[in-house]
This record gives C-alpha cells, sequence and structure tokens, in this order.
C-alpha cells in the first residue's frame, strides 16, 4: 500500500481550520430558528413564533385533511394501440445524433413519453455504453426553450406559408447558389436528400462544419494516407497509449467508444496482473489526462514541439529541443515504451494543426500502429467538417454570392471564431433558412426558421463507422409544430416522397425485404456480416520534412497563454441548455453552472496572491463561493472570469471552458451561465486553433460566486475519515505483493476476528440472517474515469431534482450519486482518482440507528430503505452518515407539496429560476413514474434504483425461475449508474447467488477488493476495487 | 388493417381480442425493442386465428385463476358465448344435452366445430345457419370428463334464475345477519337505568333509615352536582367523542365505500356476474402491468357491436332509480361515434371519462399483476364481491394496515414457482418441518421499500 495521502480539498491538504470544522458540522447554516449568542427569547424567532407556526400548522393540516377529497378521473384510451399497456414501459432501439456525435440507444417509453436512455447492447461500437449528454438528451426533448412552429421574420407561420413562401424566394435566386451548412452528417439518406435537392439548384453545396472540429487530422491523414478521413482508433489493443492533448476519455472524438476499449487495458487480472500503459501530455487538466498513468504538462505552443520531441526520440535522437527537464524526461519515458512496445502501441493528438497531426501520423507510422492499433479499414464519420470551407463560405457571403444559406444543427454565429463576419455575411444572403430546434444565435439572424424534430421524434439512419449503421426511429409524436428538415429538403426538390418513405426504401432495397427492415429497426443497428480485420494504409511521409518545419517556426507563447477547452457536460455549447449537465461537476473542478479561468497553484500566488500551503490563504480562497476575477486580453478581445486553482494547470497556461455565455433566447436554463469566449480562438492557417499564445491576465476588483461541490461531503473524525474511503497503489507494488490490500485490511480488523469474524464479533448488535436476495454492488476503480454518465443516468432515473447554482453554493445538492475526486502527490502536478460514491447500503447502518421516526430502516434484502412520507426531517441520519451521501430536501425543489408557498424562499434566498423551468408541465413528463417525486422536508438518497430491482424480480417471478443478475451474462435488471457507465466499473447483483457477476466480481479480485471506513463497522454493500496505477514515479525497487 | 377489423366484426365479434388492431399505425409505431419486451405479440397471431388466440388466451389465465370444476370450466370457456337459460351469441344451453342425438356428437362438435360441420351432421349445420353462420371457437384442449363436468354444471342451473325484480331496495340491500348489538345496547341501557333507579332508592332509604334514628344526614347532593357523576360522565363522554374523532380522522384519507357515478350506468353484475365475462377480457393490463386498466371503447364495441339492447332483469341505481339498460348502451355508442346499422369507424371513437373508484396515494406502489400472476390473488379479495355490484363501490379500506396485514397472512406460491427457490433456508425449514409455509413477510413483504419508493 502506497502511502501517498490523498486529498480532496486544500483545506484537507493543510488541515486547516475550516477544513475542521466543515468535518465537523454536517449542514453548514445555522437554522432560522436558532439564536446567534442572545437567550431563546431574543432570538430572531422566539419562542412566541413557534407557537405560532404550531398553531398554524395544526390549523392547515386540519384545514387540508378536511377538503373534500377531490374526484379523480380514470380515462382509458378510446382505441388503445396494439403495442402499449399503461403501467408497462416499452423500450425501442434508436440512435443519439448530436452534431456528428451518434450512440447507439434503447429508448425507455413509459405511457408514451420517453423517460430514459440506455445504451444499445447490439451496437458493437458503444456496446451498451453512453455518455452524461446522452444521458441528458432525453430532457432536451421536453425543453420549454424548443422552437414550436415556424416562423418568417420571427411571425409564425404554417408549414404550408412557409413553403409556398420559400418556394417563391429560392424561384427567384437568380442562379445564386444555395448553400446547406450542417454539422457533420453520417447519415446516407440524409446526404441523399441533401444530394438531391443540391442536383435542384445547381451551383449548390453542402457545407460541412463543426464547432470543435478535425480538419486538422482531416487534412493530415489527406497528407499522410492520400484518405480525407479518420481511421478507426484501437485503444483496446494498445499496450501503451500516448496522448498529446486529446481527450479522449470526455471530448474527443468518440469517448464513449473509447472508454469500452480503454478499459479493457486497465481491467486488471489478479493471476496475472498486467495493464496499458497511459502517457499523458497536456496543458490544462483534462478527464483524459486525470486519468493517465504519467502525465506530463507543456504550454499550448509547445503542443508541436512535444509530438516532433516524441518522434525524434522513438527515432534515437533524443528530446533535446525540450527546455523543460521533467517534459524531456517524460518524452524520452514515453518513446522508450513506445518503441519497446511497437505493434501494441498508438499516440493520438488533440491538436487541430495538420502538421502536428502529420508528425503524429509519422510517429504512428514508426511504431507500426497501423492494422493494430489504428485501422484503415473503418473510417470514422464523427467529425467531417473542414474549417477551410466555413471560412470560404464566410467569404462568399460577405462578397454577396451567396443565394440562399440553409443552415441545419449548427450555430456559427455562436461557435464560429470570427462570428462576426458570419453574422455581416449573413445579413447579404437573400434568403436565409435555419432548422435548429432553439432560437440560438444563428436562428435568430435567419428570416425563415422551420425547427427541426427532437431526434425522440425523429426518422433517420447514421453510420458512425464506415459499415456499421445506427437507425433512429420516432419513440413520441412530435411535441410541436416541426418538421424533420429531411422532409423540408425532399418537399422543396420536389420529392413526393417523404423522409419515411425515403428511409425505408433505401434501407428496404439495401437489406433485401420489409422484413429485414423491420428487424433492423428492432435491433436498431446494421452490422457487417464479420467484424473486419483492422488493415493498414500506405504510408505517404514526404510531408513530414515539412511539417517539421513549419512547427519549428511556430510562434513562441509569451508570458502567459490560453487555451480553450471543452467541458465533458457542456461541449462546445451543446450541453448548455440541459440543467442536468449544467448542474453536474465538472470531474475536475467540481464546479457546476459556469466557466472560469483555471490556473495553476504557482500562478495563483503571482496572479492573484493565494498561497494554497498556506492554511489561512486556502481557507479562504476555498471556504467563499465568491472567486476574485481576472481580465483575460487577447487580440483586442477581453473577457472577465472568475479564477479557479487547479492542481495540475501548466504555470504559464490558463484555460477556460467554451459553450458558456449563451443568448438569452437560447433559453433560461443557460441564460446567465458563464461567458462566451469562442472570440478568442483564431485561424492557424487553414485550421482554427483553439489556443491563444499569447495573452494578458488582469486582476480585477471584483469577485464572482462559483458553486462548487469539491468541499462538500467532508468527513473526519477520530474513527475515520474521507481519505480513508480511498485505496490506491502501484502496478510494481501490486505485483510485489498482490496482497496487500487483503493483508491491511485482515492487520487493522485483527482485534474483532480478522476480515472473517469481523462481521459478528466488531458489534455489540445481534447478527441478522440474509435469506434469499441480498444486493450488493462493486466499482472497480481502475476503469472508474469519473466521466459522469452514471450522475446523470441517475438524475434521470430516480427523479434527482436540479436545485441551480444558488443551492448548489450553499451545499444542497441533490445527487445521489457523486464522483469524489482525490488529489495525492505534487501540489503543481499531482495524481487523480476518481471514485463515485452513492448511498452504502450498509447493513450496520448508522443512519438507521439515530431515525427517530424509523423512516430510514434495514431491509431484508440489504438495502438501507429510505421512507419519504415517514421522513420528519431531523437530518439526524446525514449527521450519522459517515460517507455523506444523504440529502436533505431544502426547498420544494419538485413542487411536490401541497402549499405552493413552499417554493417562496424569500425567508432564506431565492430559488433559481431553472427551478422553475423544471416544474414546468413540459419538464416534468422526463419524471419515472414509478419514483416518488420528494416534497420538502425530507431526507433522499440512493436506493440501488429499488423500482428496477423490484421490477427485474417480478419479471423472475412470473417466469417462475430464479433471478438473474448477470450469471452467463443474462440480466432481469441493471440499476442505473451500471447501465449507463461506459467503462462497465459498476457491477451489481445478488450477493447470495454464487453465479452472479457481483460474486465472481469480488472472488476474482478478493486481492483488491476493500470497503470504505470498513474500519467502523458499517458493513457497507457496496465494494470498491482499489486503484492501481501503471506509474514511474514510485521507485522501481518494489520489483527489484 | 381496417378492413381486418370489419371482417371479423362481421363474423364472431364476441371474442375478440381486447386490441383491435387500428393499426393505420403500423408503419409508424415503431418496433419494440427485442431484448426487453415480452410483449405478447397479437399482431401475428392475429391474421388467421384471431378468435381462437383470444379464447385460449382468456382460458390460459383463467385456468390458473380457478378450480377445474365444471363452473370454472364452463365460466373460463363458454361464459362469454353462452348463458345458461338465455340466448345470446350462442343459443341457451340448458338442456343441451337433450337437444343433441347422441354424446359422441356433442363432444366432437364442442372440441372441433368446424370438422364437425364437414360431416353434414343436419342438426349440427342447421345450428350453424341459425346462428348466422357465426363460428364457434375451438376447443380441442378440453378432455371428454371436462365436457362433462361442464355438462353436469349445466344441469345443476335450476331453469330459471329469480333474482326479485320488483324491490329495488333488494338490490344492495346488506344481508341480514343475526346482529344482536341492538338488543345488547338496550339491554344494558335498561340495566343501567335499573342500577341507577335501585341506587336513588338505597340512598333515600337511607336516609329514610337515618331519620328513624335520629342520625343527622347530610343533604344529599343532587345528581346533577355530584362530582361523582359528573365525572363518570365526563370520562364516558371523551372516551366515546375520542373513538369518534381518532377513527373520523383516520376514515378522512380513506373511502371505503365510495360508488361515484358514473359517465355510463355499467353494471358489472350483469357482465361479470350473471353474464359471466372473465375480469381479465376487459382488465387485461392485470396480468402485465401495475393497472389493471379499464377497458378502451374499442373492447366494449368489441361486444356491443352485437349486442345492442339490455334485456336483463331491470337495473337500479344505488339510490333506487331504476336505469333503462339499452339507453346505457347508446350512451357507449355515442363516446363510439357508431350509429347502429352502419359500420363502425372506431377512429371516430372518443374515450369516456369514468370516474376513478380505487385512489392510492402518489407514495404507494401498487403493482396487479404481481397480486394476480405471482400471488395468484382473487380479484375479489380486495375489490369484493364485483359480480354482484352494478355500479363499482370501493370495498376494502384500502388502507395501509389493511395491506400489511394480508401480507402478513398471505402464503406465497413458495413451491411452485421457481423464483423462491433462492430460499435454501426456508427450504430446509420446511423440509424440516420448523416451519409449515412461507408468507409475504417472510420474504420481506412487509418492509417499507416493498411499496414505498
Amino acid at each position: 500500500m502506497s502511502n501517498n495521502k490523498h486529498w480532496q480539498s486544500f483545506g484537507e491538504l493543510n488541515n486547516s481550520e475550516a477544513f475542521q470544522k466543515a468535518a465537523k458540522d454536517e449542514f453548514h447554516e445555522d437554522l432560522p430558528f436558532v439564536a446567534d449568542d442572545k437567550t431563546f427569547l431574543e432570538a430572531v424567532a422566539p419562542r412566541r413564533d413557534f407557537l405560532k407556526y404550531l398553531g398554524f400548522s395544526t390549523a392547515a393540516a386540519a384545514l387540508a385533511a378536511s377538503c373534500e377529497i377531490p374526484v379523480k378521473k380514470a380515462i382509458p384510451f378510446a382505441n388503445k394501440p396494439e403495442d402499449i399497456v399503461p403501467g408497462v414501459a416499452n423500450y425501442y432501439a434508436t440512435t443519439y445524433v448530436q452534431d456528428g456525435d451518434t450512440v447507439s440507444i434503447v429508448a425507455k417509453v413509459r405511457d408514451g413519453r420517453p423517460i430514459k436512455i440506455e445504451g444499445n447492447d447490439l451496437s458493437p461500437v458503444t456496446k451498451g455504453g453512453t455518455s452524461a449528454r446522452v444521458q441528458a438528451s432525453v430532457l432536451d426533448l421536453y425543453d420549454n426553450a424548443r422552437l414550436r412552429f415556424p416562423t418568417i421574420d420571427n411571425k409564425e407561420v404554417t408549414l404550408e406559408a412557409v413553403d409556398k413562401s420559400l418556394a417563391q424566394a429560392l424561384s427567384g435566386l437568380g442562379g445564386a447558389p444555395v448553400v446547406i451548412l450542417t454539422s457533420t452528417i453520417n447519415s446516407p439518406t440524409t446526404l441523399e436528400v441533401i444530394n438531391q435537392f443540391i442536383a435542384k439548384y445547381p451551383g449548390s453545396r453542402h457545407v460541412q462544419y463543426d464547432a470543435v472540429s478535425y480538419s486538422g487530422i482531416l487534412q493530415a491523414n489527406e497528407a499522410s494516407y492520400g484518405k480525407r478521413a479518420i481511421p478507426s482508433y484501437r485503444f483496446d489493443n494498445a499496450q501503451v497509449i500516448v496522448s498529446i492533448g486529446a481527450d479522449f476519455l470526455g471530448t474527443w472524438l468518440s469517448p464513449v467508444e473509447f472508454s469500452k476499449q480503454y478499459a479493457k487495458g486497465k481491467r486488471i487480472n489478479e493471476k496475472n496482473p498486467s495493464m496499458s500503459k497511459h502517457i499523458h501530455f497536456e496543458t490544462v487538466p483534462s478527464l483524459t489526462g486525470s486519468n493517465a498513468d504519467d502525465r506530463y504538462l507543456h504550454r499550448p505552443s509547445e503542443t508541436g514541439a512535444v509530438a516532433v520531441a516524441l518522434l525524434n526520440a522513438i527515432n534515437g535522437q533524443g528530446a533535446s529541443a525540450i527546455g523543460d527537464a521533467k517534459l524531456k524526461a517524460g518524452i524520452e519515458k514515453a518513446a522508450k515504451e513506445l518503441s519497446t512496445n511497437k505493434g501494441a502501441s498508438l499516440v493520438v493528438c488533440g491538436s487541430n494543426d495538420v502538421n502536428v497531426q502529420i508528425v503524429v501520423n509519422t510517429i504512428n507510422e514508426a511504431l507500426q500502429s497501423g492494422g493494430k492499433t489504428i485501422d484503415w479499414s473503418v473510417t470514422a464519420n464523427y467529425r467531417q467538417g473542414i474549417d477551410s470551407d466555413l471560412a470560404k463560405l464566410v467569404d462568399d457571403m460577405n462578397a454577396g454570392s451567396i443565394g440562399a444559406l440553409l443552415v441545419h444543427s449548427a450555430n456559427p454565429a455562436y461557435t464560429w471564431y470570427n462570428a462576426d463576419k458570419f453574422k455581416s455575411g449573413l445579413k447579404n444572403v437573400k434568403t436565409s433558412v435555419c432548422f435548429n430546434v432553439r432560437k440560438d444565435e444563428t436562428a435568430q439572424l435567419c428570416k425563415y426558421v422551420i425547427p427541426d424534430h427532437h431526434f425522440l421524434e425523429s426518422w433517420g439512419d447514421a453510420e458512425p463507422k464506415s459499415g456499421y449503421y445506427s437507425l433512429i426511429q420516432p419513440t413520441i409524436n412530435p411535441l410541436f409544430k416541426t418538421r424533420q428538415w429531411q422532409d423540408s429538403l425532399l418537399k422543396w426538390s420536389g420529392s413526393s416522397s417523404d423522409y419515411l418513405g425515403y428511409v425505408k426504401s433505401y434501407w428496404v432495397t439495401k437489406l433485401g425485404s420489409e422484413v429485414a427492415w423491420d428487424k433492423a429497426l428492432q435491433d436498431g443497428v446494421i452490422n457487417p456480416a464479420s467484424e473486419p480485420l483492422p488493415t493498414a494504409a500506405s504510408f505517404n511521409g514526404a510531408s513530414n520534412d515539412g511539417a517539421v518545419s513549419a512547427i519549428a517556426s511556430l510562434k513562441k507563447g509569451g508570458n502567459y497563454e490560453l487555451v480553450l477547452y471543452q467541458k465533458i457536460a457542456i461541449g462546445a455549447g451543446q450541453g448548455a441548455t440541459n440543467p442536468w449537465l449544467q448542474e453536474m461537476p465538472d470531474p475536475i473542478t467540481k464546479a457546476t453552472w459556469d466557466n472560469y479561468l483555471v490556473i495553476s497553484p504557482k500562478l495563483a500566488k503571482t496572479l492573484v496572491d493565494i498561497d494554497l500551503n498556506n492554511a489561512g490563504q486556502s481557507d479562504s480562497y476555498e471556504v467563499h463561493p465568491d472567486k476574485k476575477v481576472v481580465t483575460v486580453t487577447a487580440n483586442g478581445k477581453s473577457v472577465s472570469l472568475p479564477v479557479l486553482i487547479i492542481p495540475g494547470t501548466q504555470e504559464n497556461t490558463v484555460g477556460i471552458a467554451i459553450g458558456y455565455g449563451r443568448a438569452k433566447e437560447v433559453g433560461r436554463t443557460s441564460d446567465g451561465a458563464g461567458k462566451n469566449v469562442f472570440p478568442f480562438a483564431g485561424m492557424n492557417g487553414n485550421t482554427v486553433s483553439f489556443s491563444v499564445p499569447d495573452v494578458t491576465l488582469t486582476l480585477t476588483d471584483e469577485t464572482y460566486k462559483v458553486a462548487i461541490t469539491q468541499t462538500h461531503a467532508t468527513y473526519d473524525t477520530p474513527q475515520g475519515n474521507r481519505t480513508e474511503v480511498m485505496k490506491e497503489l502501484t502496478l510494481a507494488h501490486y505485483k510485489k505483493d498482490p496482497s496487500e490490500v487483503r493483508d491491511e485490511r485482515e492487520e487493522e480488523l485483527k482485534p474483532w476476528g480478522g476480515l472473517e469474524n469481523f462481521e459478528k464479533q466488531g458489534t455489540i448488535y445481534p447478527y441478522f440472517d440474509k435469506p434469499g436476495i441480498h444486493w450488493g454492488m462493486s466499482v472497480d476503480l481502475n476503469t472508474c474515469t469519473g466521466c459522469g454518465a452514471c450522475v446523470v443516468a441517475c438524475n434521470a432515473e430516480n427523479n434527482v431534482s436540479v436545485v441551480g447554482k444558488g443551492e448548489v453554493a450553499r451545499f444542497h445538492e441533490m445527487h445521489w450519486i457523486r464522483i469524489d475526486r482525490y488529489y495525492s502527490g505534487d501540489l503543481d502536478n499531482p495524481k487523480v482518482v476518481f471514485q463515485p460514491l452513492m448511498c452504502q447500503h450498509c447493513d450496520n447502518a448508522p443512519c438507521e440507528n439515530v431515525c427517530p421516526v424509523a423512516a430510514t430502516n434495514h431491509s431484508s434484502e440489504g438495502l438501507n430503505q429510505m421512507t419519504y412520507n415517514r421522513c420528519i426531517g431531523t437530518r439526524y441520519c446525514a449527521n450519522n452518515c459517515p460517507y455523506k451521501v444523504r440529502r436533505f430536501n431544502w426547498a420544494d425543489y419538485t413542487g411536490a407539496d401541497s402549499f405552493p408557498d413552499n417554493q417562496d424562499q424569500t425567508t432564506v434566498g431565492k430559488l433559481d429560476d431553472v427551478v422553475h423551468v423544471m416544474n414546468e408541465d413540459l419538464s416534468r413528463m422526463v419524471l419515472n413514474p414509478d419514483v416518488t417525486v420528494r416534497s420538502r422536508g425530507v431526507i433522499e438518497k440512493c436506493s440501488f434504483c429499488v423500482q428496477r430491482l423490484q421490477e427485474g424480480k417480478l419479471k423472475a417471478k412470473k417466469a417462475s425461475r430464479p433471478l438473474k443478475t448477470g450469471a452467463d451474462d443474462e440480466w432481469d435488471l441493471k440499476v442505473a449508474c451500471q447501465q449507463a457507465c461506459p467503462s462497465d466499473a459498476i457491477v451489481f447483483g445478488n450477493i447470495n447467488d454464487s453465479k452472479s457477476a457481483i460474486v465472481k466480481n469480488r472472488v476474482d479480485n478478493h486481492f483488491r477488493e476493500f470497503y470504505s471506513i470498513e474500519q467502523v463497522h458499517t458493513l457497507p454493500n457496496v465494494s470498491y476495487l482499489a486503484k492501481v496505477r501503471n506509474t514511474y514515479d514510485e521507485p522501481a525497487k518494489a520489483e527489484g | 388493417m381496417l378492413s381486418n377489423v370489419k371482417k371479423n366484426l362481421k363474423g364472431v365479434v364476441f371474442c375478440q381480442i381486447p386490441v383491435i388492431l387500428l393499426s393505420a399505425h403500423g408503419n409508424i409505431f415503431p418496433q419494440l425493442h427485442n431484448s426487453i419486451v415480452n410483449m405478447i405479440h397479437l399482431k401475428g397471431i392475429m391474421g388467421k386465428l384471431t378468435i381462437l388466440a383470444a379464447f385460449s388466451f382468456l382460458m390460459f389465465f383463467s385456468n390458473q385463476s380457478f378450480s377445474q370444476d365444471g363452473k370454472a370450466l364452463f365460466q373460463a370457456n363458454c361464459a362469454s358465448c353462452h348463458a345458461i337459460n338465455k340466448q345470446l351469441t350462442g343459443p341457451a344451453l340448458a338442456g343441451v344435452e337433450d337437444r343433441w342425438s347422441n354424446k359422441a356428437n356433442l363432444y366432437a362438435w364442442i372440441k372441433n366445430n368446424q370438422a364437425f360441420l364437414k360431416t353434414g351432421d343436419k342438426y349440427a349445420n342447421d345450428l350453424y345457419n341459425q346462428y348466422n353462420k357465426t363460428a364457434m371457437n375451438l376447443f380441442t384442449n378440453l378432455e371428454d370428463k371436462d365436457i362433462d363436468a361442464i355438462l353436469t354444471y349445466i344441469k345443476s342451473v335450476p331453469a330459471t334464475p329469480a333474482p326479485t325484480p320488483n324491490d329495488p331496495n333488494k338490490v344492495g340491500q346488506p344481508a341480514t345477519d343475526s346482529d344482536s348489538t341492538l338488543l345488547f345496547g338496550i339491554l344494558t341501557l335498561v340495566l343501567a337505568i335499573v342500577a341507577f333507579v335501585l341506587l336513588q332508592v338505597n340512598a333515600n332509604l337511607k336516609k329514610l333509615a337515618d331519620d328513624k334514628e335520629g342520625v343527622p344526614s347530610i343533604e344529599p347532593v343532587p345528581v346533577w352536582r355530584n362530582k361523582l357523576y359528573i365525572m363518570f360522565a365526563t370520562l364516558v363522554l371523551f372516551t366515546i367523542g375520542g373513538y369518534y374523532t381518532v377513527m373520523g380522522a383516520i376514515g378522512l384519507g380513506r373511502s371505503q365505500n365510495y360508488e361515484p357515478t358514473q359517465p355510463i350506468f355499467y353494471s358489472h353484475k350483469v357482465h361479470a356476474g350473471i353474464n359471466q365475462i372473465s375480469c381479465l377480457y376487459c382488465h387485461g393490463g392485470a396480468q402485465e402491468s401495475k393497472h389493471a386498466n379499464i377497458p378502451s371503447v374499442n373492447v366494449c364495441m368489441n361486444c356491443h357491436l352485437a349486442i345492442n339492447e339490455y334485456k336483463g332483469d331491470p337495473l337500479y341505481t344505488a339510490e333506487g332509480g331504476e336505469v333503462n339498460g339499452t339507453n346505457e348502451i347508446k350512451k357507449l355508442y355515442k363516446y363510439a361515434g357508431y350509429e347502429e346499422g352502419k359500420s363502425w369507424d372506431a377512429t371516430k371513437a372518443k374515450p369516456i371519462e369514468w370516474t376513478k373508484v380505487h385512489n392510492l396515494p402518489d407514495h404507494v406502489y401498487f403493482n396487479h399483476s404481481q397480486h394476480i400472476m405471482v400471488g395468484k390473488v382473487q380479484c375479489q379479495t380486495c375489490h369484493g364481491e364485483i359480480t354482484k355490484m352494478d355500479e363499482v363501490k370501493q370495498f376494502a379500506e384500502l388502507s395501509m394496515g389493511w395491506c400489511i396485514n394480508c401480507h402478513r397472512e398471505s402464503k406465497v406460491q413458495f413451491a411452485d414457482n421457481g423464483f423462491y427457490s433462492i430460499y435454501e433456508k426456508y427450504h430446509e425449514d420446511i423440509k424440516n418441518g420448523t416451519m409449515d409455509s412461507v408468507t409475504v413477510e417472510n420474504i420481506g413483504g412487509t418492509e417499507c421499500q416493498k411499496c414505498h419508493y
């Protein structure tokens, strides 16, 4: 066991006063009834007030109870559709499509409403994985800010009127070209529809544009391999993975697919321990960098130099060009690892610079990755936009040579680096049409707005990777007067068929029969008969020398450099309108609802005068949500944002997330959240660059509140503390002494009879039998990447309320599962471990003993039950919970109370608007009818998705057979977090069934298994598998 | 698909499965995802064997729920088209044995009437033509002894069932059990008065005796000022008042015996009682879903396309007003958008807004299929004698104590259901004799989160 001390917050690192105070109090604020230091009668709310409240509530209760019971209606269908049984969910295979991102999913439809998204296991690409954004997409369907009808010049019109007016407009263009501007489209039928339209209007063209583009890779591959395409990366075949700023587990290309592959290399076999090695070079900490075994920092302007140095080092020339000693050593180590694993190594790079990507191609060629870890037999179609195409279009628009512009699912007025030029160009376009689903920055400027359906209302198909298709089918009738944009195109190109007919006939022809089409729709995916073997592409290294010299001549970075990055939840702004995604804490910064300036602890000392090693200063920074505001200026543009000090940031680099600062009209959710930094991006030759080599930073006098969950849920007592929840060791250690974790547990529990007898001997409480089913969960910290898909899945499944920024800042977030982020080691570049923490369902639960009304108690199946209608809100349970996983409904977040006044928080602070957004009838359609919507004043927490457990048991009972939880990979039930996890880190099942997946998981990994704060005899039903890191940082003597 | 519906409607309309396929949606409604949904795929069956499927479907579930006697078999198999003393879709079955020349023919006819028709039997063919060539379902799964049981049952039913139509109050009047509470109450009261009088007499006598002996007596305190009496009376009043207050308060949120007036006077007694239609024919959701589900208009119209008038015994509302059954059917037609004599366009139907009788609080999870399919609980256990109710009223109090009590007492299908094989300890205990049966409580059925989540 390594002795590195984990810490969650700077206060914990310094053991500061504020940390100790926070650890002592579960609830960080005084009750309104309690006096400050006066006597009881002088208090703000003295005895008389108490009696008044008492009297009022008694009277109110009597009144409420004696009112007549309302007459309820039961209205059956007039004609019940064949497939629908009210109360039984149907599942439809469809596809999540968002700006090129494509994930095969299954939508759960309850009584006609899609309420939950699940991964489609039949897809060989994503293998049933999802991401936070996929999970949250169902809420977008019920977004109040969606456009509800077509408009011309902002006036509502009918579809017929639009068609008529547009037909006139298009015929009156006088030969000026029509341009269809979209984000990446990988739907074969849509591309055909577009081509059909283009053929009707000669001279027209289709421009694909991605907000965060991969032009660099596409063009580099054209130079190196003669193909403007992105190959399939096979992280599962790689023993050594080196990433230069590619956040492939979070935001790069296809994170769900890559997480599945990456987890394969990280899953450790106890009998023959080996792991892939992942070395990461980056500027500001990303999710992928945090998961890396070793991580090195460089300036954004050095990205090319790092790639070139790596190439040189692989070729045996050393990394002499790099000045920074640590970085240089890192590159050399990486080169050594890569060279010794030729054919089983992979280098990826997140840069959008063609030259850098050409060098990376050369590296991969030198490592013989082609046909092994890079597969050219199947290409990835997620991103196809070429930045220079849009640049040319914008020029053409400004020149007035574009007759009509049709925009779908692209928002250049917001995401293009030179949005002003796009906007001015749009004014010169005679006919502008927008199909975007909301009134975003581009839609506001277009004359015709014909909103598209949400993907859950649409027909369609997608080809995420060549030869792999995924079909889209509607799961609900369109909610509004919207129309699929393909239907519009077909209509305008004079086709008699609608898009459904088009898709159907396309696939019936291709598959051979209608039966095959039905089957494909049912499965949701169409796969090649056999998986094609990975092949290499012929490499042409001619462009490499030019690329290397171009990189050498790049502008050197100034004093401070700025890098614009994507947050995993928000992306390039796609998630900004989604309350679940806004409230999901960023895996690294743990901040919600805002973007901010990420700076290093070293820069904090000089820039904002905060020394994190000084307990007083770190406290004043960390305890108050008010953060100092710094103005960033570059190229004549400036933005003022609060500063967050994030260890692991390069000291001369600052980072800001894109996707924030949306226009007011985009929606009430995103209104006021963060600031837009797209204008800082620039054109670097042919491609857009998201880094600025020279910025000036100026400290202002202002402060700004940022809601960070970092220090929430702190716990520290003589019996145990938060850091003991975590166990981490290095691969070298683990190989030498695999049973270290287990031995340590055995040693600790020795006074109570050791591991074997601890349950019975470690307590004065009686032992209870566990007949039938006993639920258990295991979380593998080795494969958990901290991506947050589980958090959003839990929100959707369990009706977890959104509380808004103001409430998060007051420690009132309601998430049932949180992902704790632990640092260890060097403050400037620490190791990071993520640990999902939900209710541990302790068999000897401290919360149960202290409830005065037995609202929380234990079930014979091992569930720590929470009964809302019995809870009176004493919060003793939350106080007594060592894991801090219980959540209190401080306000009526859901509108579930009988008294509407409960949402009026004037006495203790106002609820954010988003709470009311989530309470609207449309948003509430997303609620899961099988889970109670909690009202004010009750505690809630993870229930192990008890509604799913009951449903799964019922399924088995009806079939008169034992419950299946993973025996032979058959599942009657999966809990929401387990199902959402893209790296299968969570296993759940019946621990009384020796064949279940959970038992197998625990037996196979019994050396790494541990329970958090086990020594206090809580007997949790959630076990963790210790994190093993394949790092250099520990002295190598462990092996010798 | 619509033509399919029409075709079926011309023939036997009675037994069509609750889901008329109005699938103009055929290609609009997406396909179900196979791996998760375990729906019965009705569409395939529809093509050829709609009617048979419907019947075997009903039978399948009914057979599980009822014991295998003649009455049950009759109800499960015959009752939707035949009554014993009344002509429904098929002829009245009283005396059926006498009408057939020999029993072997009758067996053959019942098992497979279509095959038997082809033998050219005159009586059978006449019968077939008499009923407009309405095909009877096939009952190939009935054995001779089953048919015998049914025939025995038919014979056992008296020729004219006699509910007294003249006394409207009779409907819904509770059976007069020998209730002696009142008698005891009066007796107690009389005894109390006697005791009181005797006490007064005793006091007066004592006073007289004292006067005689010259003992100075204390002026007696009148009853209304006697503290002992006052205290006693207060206590009694408080106890009685408290009892009624508490019971009243508990009853506030409950609505036992709630019997709202419905938009259509739908009599369960006529449908499920007299005509013995299986509950699951209309409330099919009870097998699959948490909701039993109120049937949609098209399910009503399955039968009522043919049955357009009510000829049974007079119907009365709870208040005693007479109901014209035929008019109620006309109300249904109005909702269905059906004009008699014309073909019915199901898309014109409008849903009927029934008043919900059984209301559980939102924080309670109740699943019908769990109780019906797994627990094998009869509908009547919770809904009372629904076959005797005209408009439905809430039979049980639907309180938590009522639920819990049943969970404590009911035995689970421990030996029969393979699911419970994981309870190894209980199986062993049963083998050892330390346990004789497993109740719902034993497997955790009284824990909070079995119903509240």
